[in-house]
């Protein structure tokens, strides 16, 4: 139905007024991404992997995730009333950071702690800061650190106890013949003061597959890189992070003795180099700094891992990078075109 | 496979989008658009110096008649595109948004071609200043839309020699089909263009750019090509691959050093569109009176390829295509993602008018912050064809730090709204860009004042 | 737990304070930076917020100059003559204080009274704005109301309203003349604050031309020149202009206006009795 052309000397007043055209600098179209596509990608990724380690750790998985994500929200929710700005829980980054909390979490954790998890990454670790975009610091490992600082023992043996954990866990057991409650790398660490003998190898399996003793995150190494995979191909994170973090990891335990590919899959590591360290608003800009970045993680990781009391460093590694971000910023810019040199320092 | 190119796209190119491309009148051919009743030619319709018209309130006047001209040497005049009398000679609307002084013709219907209007000759031999000369009296300017004066472009200072003359067939910008169908019908007539470009630089090869969505113009250049003598450069289909600076990049691997010309890397060039304008200008005598532009978008009845007379209106094109659809939410003169979007449909169509695309309503993107709101994802650095950093450049011109911007090579952006598309609060970066851009030009000249008065003191 | 730890950890802390506390003293008294108090107490009472609008960058080196004789004691633009007087009591001199204008955006025209020919999408500036198109106002000289004048404003004298009206409060405001600059189509003047009789509009076009795009606009028929008895009015350019050295305030040329583009300003405290005339201007 042909209607009556916008303003101009062509239109004639017939009974409304016509619609105003509207002005505005190009592009006159945009993508389809918006930040909520974008957090709603990222669950998509982490989907598999909670899916599987709600199968695996039945109830006492759910209850932390809800809880996390519960007191994330909340809180998000909250402080945002309270500091008479938009609500915007609706953009689903509250989601994310309560979902990827509860994936570094032990899952047999009192119901309590991963609320008071989430309520610390919301409000120390994002709000404070002014809310999305404004955050120095990863607010899910924040949220972690204080709860692993404040109730360490809690945070390092509260493994799963249920019976299809017990069934997974028998079967592990069987495979690398050997009785230990601790993780596979702390049980390296053993190994490596020569308080045990077992070949790091066997231990492959259940990380890959099946990884009763961690992190809810940690049951299934597949599983992080099929997320990983998806968020590459959505083109939502840069594959400097993951690769340069794990690879640095990777060749210094090689450097040091340790099984490579033991030192990859075990403990928080995929987790943290593929969900933890791409957090956009917390790593660096520029693609030489996203790389220099993740050597940093790495270096710190292997560095806690095997010279300090800690059996992981993911999260302090992480930590310690993301506050040095501005300053790889800073010192790290993109060669723009026509310019000459590898980088444009300030 | 859908998603191993994607996952191939993302990790391995830099720089660039793919906007859904809608070239639905790309299997169009051209037709010659609409004869106006009235014409508004602009006097201003080229970078440089505006023209003072020629011509007095009833005159009549010819096809191809010199209706404005300037003294400038960065100028180009203006033609009558109908017979007629002049009604007018009005400010009017003009596709910048300014009001500019313009020609108003009534045109007599008779289509009478002015006697100046005539083959010039052969330009294999005129030597290249007479090229020039002609090419400055036939008022063409660079028809890709930055309308740069050509004769201007065709005369680079003696150190620098250009050895390669691009033809610039890319069309990068989504719903635009003109030059394809232009590289599919007159081929032929290009290449004639080109070549008068090659004798005026003495370049010595003549390359044709396309991307590869063009199959059908891709064959058609190349077995010209075999005949003429040059090449066809097929390049990936990813905007903005069109834009002067990335494709000299893309086939010659060379980058033009900040703030300078193609020149400086020895290669001019040309649109497609600008090599036929050429060809009929020494060939049939005709002066820029006309171009080729695509009518699309969800807005618009009918989709088509137009030779539309330069100071037709857009409504008039239009109502052509068989008026609007829906509910009218942009009129953008241009590719959607450079044009320029108008708030009336009574401007002019100007030379350097690459298409009229309208958008509907429920189809403009509506919801903008009204200020900066930036998540950090850095998809705009990674999608910066220049490799600068919007996210940044557009917090600083957000804040008013115009000092800073300087240190981010903000004059380096080509605004090819890359940023802007890919960005996921939506945030009007490419408008921050502009605004910076004047606020520091501004803040410079503020700083070279002061000096200058403290060295008087 | 083993008790002695922590007192040995208390004692060793508190030997460690008490280390450094004296060192810190030490440093603080041989090292001090002589600086006259009269800074910290000039730098009390001007505004605080730091708005430039004096010319400083921000108020702590306001102080300073103004301590130091640079600068006069009503440098502060923003905090007008009260805060004159409190800078001089604190110099000790007499305030001398200048007379303040306040400001004047020249325009009427609101949403309702000049509609947009198209809508403005981007960002909230109206210098930014005045470059698409005129952001989509209809009339090349008016007010497009996206407040930037308003967010420069260090008083928050500035208020616009949803349909682009806007007020001056002239009670706040300080004539620091902030907004001047910032407006893009230049339409804020510094009035002196006497002055209540004033001209709303900046309009250069022929009449008719200017009401086609606004039904409160100057369309340059001069009656109010004929009207004044004082040669106070002229028009110039089909704009109209005051000269407030002459003006009485009598007002007749408010009368004669045709289209309500010359108003008078009411003190707010009248704003009861009447309340169509404009309270601020």
């Amino acid at each position: 139905m042909p209607r009556e052309k916008p303003g101009g000397k062509g239109s004639k007043g017939k009974d409304r007024k016509p619609e105003l055209l509207h002005i505005g600098v190009s592009p006159h179209v945009r993508g389809r991404n918006t930040t909520t596509s974008i957090m709603g990608w990222v669950i998509v990724a982490l989907l598999p992997l909670t899916a599987y380690s709600i199968y695996i750790g039945g109830l006492s998985t759910v209850v932390v995730i809800l809880m996390s994500v519960t007191g994330a929200v909340v809180t998000e929710a909250a402080i945002q009333r309270m500091r008479h700005v938009k609500v915007s829980i609706g953009d689903l980054s509250a989601v994310v950071t309560g979902l990827l909390l509860a994936l570094t979490l032990p899952p047999e954790l009192p119901f309590w702690m991963p609320l008071a998890g989430g309520v610390v990454a919301i409000a120390l670790g994002k709000q404070v800061f002014g809310g999305l975009g404004h955050n120095i610091f990863n607010p899910a490992l924040v949220g972690r650190a204080v709860l692993f600082i404040s109730y360490s023992k809690y945070m390092s043996t509260s493994w799963l106890t249920d019976p299809r954990a017990l069934m997974v866990k028998t079967q592990a057991i069987e495979s690398i013949n050997a009785v230990t409650g601790a993780t596979p790398l702390a049980t390296m660490g053993h190994v490596r003061e020569g308080e045990l003998t077992i070949q790091a190898s066997r231990y492959y399996g259940p990380l890959l597959f099946g990884n009763p003793w961690g992190c809810i995150g940690e049951v299934s190494a597949i599983l992080i890189v099929v997320g990983l995979v998806v968020l590459l191909i959505k083109g939502l994170v840069d594959w400097r992070i993951p690769v340069g973090y794990v690879g640095t990891v990777m060749l210094l335990s090689w450097a040091l003795g340790m099984d490579p590919l033991f030192a990859m899959l075990s403990g928080g590591l995929l987790l943290g180099a593929c969900f933890m360290a791409t957090d956009y608003v917390t790593n660096p800009m520029t693609p030489w700094g996203k790389l220099v970045f993740s050597v940093g993680c790495g270096c710190i990781t292997v560095v806690l891992r095997f010279y300090s009391n800690l059996p992981e460093g993911v999260m302090f590694a992480i930590l310690v990078m993301n506050g040095f971000t501005p300053l790889i910023d800073r010192y790290l810019r993109p060669r723009a075109f026509g310019h000459k040199g590898l980088v444009k320092q300030v | 496979m859908g998603w191993v190119r994607n996952l191939q796209r993302e990790l391995f190119t830099k720089g660039g989008v793919h906007p859904p491309s809608n070239k639905i009148a790309a299997t169009m051919k051209i037709f010659p658009g609409p004869y106006p009743e009235t014409v508004v030619i602009p006097l201003s319709q080229h970078i440089g110096a505006p023209c003072e018209p020629l011509v007095e309130i009833h005159d009549r006047v010819l096809i191809g008649q010199k209706i404005g001209d300037s003294e400038a040497y960065v100028s180009a005049p203006v033609h009558s595109s109908v017979s007629g009398e002049v009604t007018g000679i009005i400010e009017y609307h003009h596709p910048t948004g300014v009001e500019v002084l313009s020609v108003q013709i009534l045109s007599d219907g008779m289509n009478e071609v002015h006697p100046s209007v005539e083959p010039l000759g052969d330009p294999m031999e005129m030597t290249p200043q007479e090229i020039r000369k002609h090419i400055r009296r036939g008022g063409i300017v660079g028809l890709g839309g930055a309308t740069f004066p050509t004769h201007v472009k065709l005369a680079p200072p003696e150190d620098k020699q250009i050895e390669l003359v691009i033809i610039n067939g890319a069309e990068c910008e989504p719903y635009l089909t003109g030059d394809h169908r232009m590289m599919v019908e007159r081929g032929e007539d290009i290449i004639e263009g080109a070549r008068v470009i090659q004798r005026a630089v003495g370049a010595e090869r003549i390359v044709v750019a396309i991307e590869r969505n063009k199959p059908d113009a891709i064959s058609v250049m190349k077995e010209i090509g075999d005949e003429y003598g040059f090449e066809v450069a097929v390049l990936p289909a990813r905007y903005p691959m069109g834009a002067e600076k990335t494709l000299i990049k893309g086939i010659t691997g060379r980058e033009v050093p900040s703030g300078g010309l193609p020149m400086d890397v020895g290669v001019l060039v040309d649109n497609v569109g600008t090599a036929a304008a050429i060809y009929d200008l020494f060939y049939e005598g005709m002066p820029l009176v006309d171009r080729v532009l695509t009518v699309a978008g969800d807005g618009v009845a009918g989709h088509a390829n137009l030779r539309i007379k330069v100071g037709t209106l857009v409504r008039d094109v239009i109502d052509f295509c068989g008026g609007l659809v829906g509910e009218p939410g942009k009129v953008i003169l241009g590719g959607p993602m450079m044009g320029l979007a108008q708030y009336s449909t009574s401007v002019p169509v100007i030379k350097g008018t690459s298409g009229i695309v309208v958008l509907r309503g429920e189809t403009v993107w509506k919801r903008e912050p009204g200020h900066f709101v930036c998540i950090r994802c850095v998809l705009c650095v990674r999608r910066c064809p220049m490799n600068l950093m919007p996210y940044l450049i557009g917090s600083y011109s957000d804040a008013g730090m115009w000092e800073e911007l300087e240190t981010l090579n903000i004059n380096d952006c080509v605004e090819c709204g890359c940023c802007a598309y890919k960005c996921p609060t939506k945030n009007p970066l490419v408008q921050l860009i502009k605004v910076g851009k004047e606020g520091m030009a501004r803040q410079q000249k503020k700083m070279e004042e002061l000096t200058e008065a403290l060295d008087k003191e | 737990m083993d008790w002695s730890i922590v007192g040995k950890a208390a004692l060793v802390l508190s030997g460690l304070s008490l280390v450094f506390g004296a060192l810190l003293a030490i440093a603080s008294i041989k090292f001090a930076v002589e600086t006259d108090p009269r800074v910290d107490q000039v730098l009390e009472v001007l505004m605080g917020t730091n708005c430039g609008a004096c010319g400083y960058p921000g108020c702590q080196v306001a102080a300073e100059a103004v301590v130091e004789g640079k600068a006069p004691v009503d440098v502060c633009l923003a905090g007008g003559p009260g805060t004159a007087e409190a800078v001089a009591e604190v110099m000790g001199v007499e305030a001398k204080t200048r007379e303040m204008g306040v400001a004047l955006v020249h325009c009427k025209g609101g949403l309702a009274e000049s509609p947009p020919r198209a809508r403005y999408q981007g960002i909230d500036s109206c210098a930014a704005a005045d470059k698409i198109a005129g952001g989509g106002k209809a009339c090349d000289y008016g007010c497009l109301g996206l407040g930037t004048c308003k967010d420069v404003c260090p008083v928050n004298a500035i208020r616009i309203t949803r349909d682009h009206r806007r007020w001056v409060n002239r009670g706040r405001c300080t004539g620091c003349e902030l907004c001047i600059e910032v407006c893009p189509r230049n339409l804020i003047e510094i009035v002196p604050r006497k002055q209540n009789v004033l001209v709303m509009c900046t309009n250069k076009d022929k009449g008719r031309k200017a009401r086609e795009v606004c039904t409160v606009c100057c369309i340059a028929c001069k009656k109010c020149e004929k009207v004044c008895e004082f040669e106070a009015i002229t028009v110039k350019d089909n704009r109209v202009f005051i000269d407030y050295e002459k003006c009485t305030q009598c007002g007749k040329c408010i009368d004669v206006c045709p289209n309500n583009v010359i108003v008078r300003v009411v003190p707010r405290k009248s704003r009861s009795t009447k309340p169509k005339a404009d309270a601020d201007a």
